[in-house]
């Protein structure tokens, strides 16, 4: 049944009247323009349509729209503040840790997930808060890296 | 400048009807220097002169700004060549690598190509995108001469800029001498390029130039493509393939609101401004379908690929078996078989289609833009004209997304509804209608003298195909046959389709014969490395397994030392690759961790060094998935794998340290990068874990159910 559902995404409010069963993943891609986060698998295995809800790291594919109502919404167009990339962002390009890009999206908000939960992470934690996202060109050992740039960086401040 | 720049808002495709010649072309690029080459006139397109056109197609072009566009038809998915070719072409034009746009895989605006596979673009179409850039500088040059009434040898270019040397502050800028020009020039010879001591730009480690698009959500895929009104489409899948749609009823999707149902032929989709809605359609369905009975499975199909194997094609030949045969004292004969693999590329095969006025845009994820072209003209009975293709990012590809159905699949929904349609595969589609890696079987016979060397190798390949099945050994007797074809085989093989998997068959093949020259080894009692170095005169190979070694910090022994350590070598693309890694194996669960791997290349001139270094790195990442876990289950026509559930793919936890070395070689010819080092990937894990357990394994992937065999064997 079609619903006004309200919740704030990337800092702003949004009230689209859908389907309250649908899920976020389509409702951003196909209502609300933002198309930075991917379908990858359907089933919450690879993690292409990782977004934040209230900071944590959320199956947008497995989510209905209706269970954000009120809620924070974290997508990778509001990773970036007025025009500066975000430090993980930065880290991203700095130390390539991509190549097809496509996992990119979730795969960043995964590690900022994993950061505002552990600001410090250990490697082996880096590797648990990542291993339910998939990257199939093999860009992961840059990915570590890349996290574990930022944590120091934070810590030298 | 963008595509975008050309068209305006890419979202916006009226604009984008264009039938370019190449004075339209200008025009439509506003003016500047169109630099033409054809990539038949050069020699080191020799191998690929059969699939490239002749007349001259080709675009480079300096603007009327300054900058310069270059036209492509290869696509980026990944691999890097966006940043790659970008380089070389800054290079030959003494500009800043930013001043460089690539334009890829657009049918109207760039020059016909055959694909982006085989690790050949830096390869092909480096050497001529090289050498029009140099002709472009010649121009340039030409130019700034008569303006300036200098001689142009006596004229610097720096910078993006050409002056008088020793007169720098009189500088004329490209943007300045390419204001309103209107030149086109055909590039009839090789411009003198530079060479190895001269480059600025090729040969630095170079950071993506995709990156910042990617990281922000920016970059788009073919699903993110919009038009206004775009229908996502649900098409109805048989349940095995060969299957024969019976009857399908389709009256309860047509009631309900806002779904589009077409049914043409075989054709049976659901369509709907929302995806979800329309694949709720489509369960509504009813479909019958006649399941052909099938016996094939994947535990007999090895079995049954023996038996239909044709007579073999002879790869190599030297000397004689029958005397290999007698001059040896050890005999090994060993049967390898190795799964079907998917690509499983994180995005699936999407397609965003509009028919319009008699023609067809496209976006789609695909490494063929050209040869999807011609089949959407087949499938929609169109003159080829009326069909454009354009690339956004691709995200990966490994040799899966040549054949492009659901590009067929989307112009033709479009066509039928008069909509704009979107076909975007499920993980499920993707999975079963992958072209997935053939499954294959290697059977050697070798043998060795009581010196340890080889004196005997016959090598039979079914299913896998000649790449990575000739080596660089040195054996007097040696015969290599290829039995059907590595990439499809003829009717009655396969019972579904199969294709070109990243390193096509060489993963297959190395795999094969790196476990017998180890298995040799052993036995011969000599160190893996040593018994490699002692049976090779290959220089080049020489350098790259001392190169891995030293990095290693090898340590000699005879296999199975219960260290966990194995070597790896071969040749794929053009360049030579060594592995050697290091696994722990858990002789109860059976299960596999690769500690480390250490892989050394030479390819050549290496054109972005850190580019090459991600793409071994992610040669040894994805490898670990065929070497481990990754194989299609399947009876008949019907596959079993549906999702990640069941068909595991690497992750974060399986990371070894990796470390890569890559050999100084600027001097010879850039080899191919995207490829070679997975090859290694299922030897150099086998001979680890033979080395850590004595189990040796036959079969990829080597799943702890079949290593717990192997160790009871």
């Amino acid at each position: 049944m079609e619903k006004t559902i309200k919740f704030k995404l990337n800092g702003k409010t949004v009230s689209p009247t859908v389907d309250g069963a649908r899920t976020l993943l389509w409702v951003l891609r196909t209502e609300l323009g933002l198309t930075g986060t991917k379908y990858g698998c359907g089933e919450g295995y690879c993690g292409a349509c990782t977004v934040l809800v209230d900071n944590e790291a959320s199956r947008s594919c497995q989510l209905a729209i209706q269970d954000v109502e009120g809620r924070e919404v974290l997508t990778i167009e509001g990773l970036s503040a007025n025009g500066k990339l975000h430090p993980l962002q930065q880290a991203f390009i700095d130390h390539d840790a991509l190549q097809c890009g496509y996992c990119t999206p979730g795969m960043l908000l995964a590690a900022h997930s994993l950061l505002l939960r552990i600001p410090q992470p250990s490697r082996q934690e880096i590797i648990a808060g990542l291993e339910d996202n998939f990257c199939r060109c093999g860009a992961h050992t840059r990915i570590i890296q890349a996290v574990q740039g930022v944590a120091a960086k934070r810590e030298a401040k | 400048m963008t595509r975008e720049d050309l068209y305006g808002e890419s979202d916006n495709p009226a604009e984008s009807t264009l039938k370019l010649d190449r004075r339209e072309f200008l025009k439509l690029t506003g003016g500047g220097i169109l630099i033409l080459f054809s990539l038949g006139e050069f020699s080191t397109l020799e191998a690929q002169r059969r699939e490239y056109p002749t007349d001259f197609n080709a675009y480079l072009l300096i603007g009327e700004d300054g900058r310069i566009s270059c036209f492509t038809g290869k696509i980026e998915m990944g691999q890097g060549v966006i940043t790659s070719l970008a380089q070389m072409a800054a290079e030959e034009l003494c500009v800043p690598l930013d001043s460089v746009k690539m334009v890829m895989g657009d049918t109207e605006l760039c020059p016909w190509d055959g694909g982006t596979h085989g690790s050949l673009t830096t390869r092909f179409f480096g050497p001529p995108l090289r050498a029009a850039s140099a002709k472009a500088r010649e121009v340039l040059l030409e130019l700034a001469s008569a303006q300036m009434k200098v001689p142009p040898e006596q004229l610097v270019t720096e910078n993006g800029k050409i002056f008088e040397r020793g007169k720098p502050g009189k500088a004329l800028t490209y943007a300045q001498l390419a204001k309103g020009q209107k030149i086109t020039r055909e590039l009839e010879r090789e411009a003198v390029q530079k060479v190895a001591a001269e480059f600025k730009v090729i040969g630095v480690p170079t950071i993506r130039t995709d990156a910042r698009e990617k990281v922000t959500g920016q970059a788009r895929f073919a699903g993110d493509i919009r038009y206004p009104g775009l229908l996502y489409a649900k098409i109805l899948r048989p349940p095995a393939h060969r299957a024969q749609l019976k009857s399908a009823d389709t009256s309860a999707a047509e009631k309900m609101a806002g779904v589009t149902v077409v049914r043409q032929d075989d054709l049976i989709a659901c369509l709907h401004l929302d995806p979800e809605m329309a694949e709720k359609a489509l369960q509504t369905v009813r479909a019958d379908f006649e399941i052909p009975q099938e016996t094939v499975d994947d535990k007999n199909i090895f079995d049954h690929l023996l038996k239909v194997a044709q007579e073999g094609n002879p790869a190599d030949e030297k000397g004689s078996l029958e005397t290999g045969e007698k001059q040896a004292s050890r005999l090994f004969e060993a049967k390898y078989l190795n799964s079907y693999v998917a690509h499983s590329p994180i995005e699936p095969h999407t397609a965003t289609a509009e028919f319009k006025d008699g023609k067809v845009e496209v976006w789609a994820s695909t490494q063929s833009p050209f040869g999807i072209k011609e089949s959407i003209a087949n499938a929609l009975n169109l003159p080829s004209e009326k069909v454009h293709v354009r690339t956004p990012f691709v995200g990966g590809g490994f040799g899966g997304k040549s054949r492009n159905t659901q590009a067929e699949e989307a112009a033709r929904l479009s066509m039928i509804t008069g909509k704009p349609v979107q076909v975007a595969w499920t993980r499920a589609e993707e999975f079963f209608y992958d072209t997935f890696r053939p499954a294959a079987v290697v059977l050697i016979k070798s043998g060795i003298d009581d010196q340890g060397r080889i004196v005997l190798w016959d090598y039979k390949v079914y299913f896998a195909g000649s790449r990575g099945a000739s080596h660089t050994y040195d054996i007097p007797n040696n015969r290599i046959t290829v039995f059907g074809s590595g990439w499809g085989g003829a009717a009655g093989t396969h019972p579904f389709a199969t294709g070109a998997w990243r390193a096509p068959g060489a993963n297959t093949n190395v795999f094969s014969r790196e476990s017998q020259i180890d298995m040799m080894a052993a036995k011969a009692g000599i160190d893996p490395l040593e018994f490699r170095l002692k049976n090779m005169k290959d220089d080049r190979m020489l350098g790259v397994l001392r190169a891995a070694a030293d990095k290693f910090g090898w340590k000699p022994a005879v296999s199975p030392s219960g260290r966990g350590f194995g070597i790896s070598c071969g040749v794929d693309s053009g360049t030579y690759v060594a592995s050697i890694a290091e696994v722990a194996v858990d002789k109860n669960s059976g299960h596999v961790q690769v500690k480390r791997v250490v892989c050394a290349q030479d390819m050549g001139l290496v054109i972005n060094p850190e580019g090459a270094k991600i793409q071994m790195e992610g040669c040894i990442t994805m490898g670990l998935g065929y070497a481990l876990t990754e194989e299609i289950h399947f009876k008949g026509g019907k596959i079993f794998d549906a999702n990640y559930d069941s068909y595991a793919i690497p992750r974060f936890s399986w990371l070894p340290e990796i470390e890569t070395v890559l050999i100084e070689a600027k001097n010879s010819p850039a080899q191919g990068g995207g490829e070679p080092a997975i090859i290694n990937m299922g030897a150099v894990v086998a001979n680890a874990i033979f080395d850590a357990s004595g189990a040796r394994l036959y079969q990829l992937p080597m799943t702890p159910d079949r290593i717990k065999a192997a160790l009871k064997a």
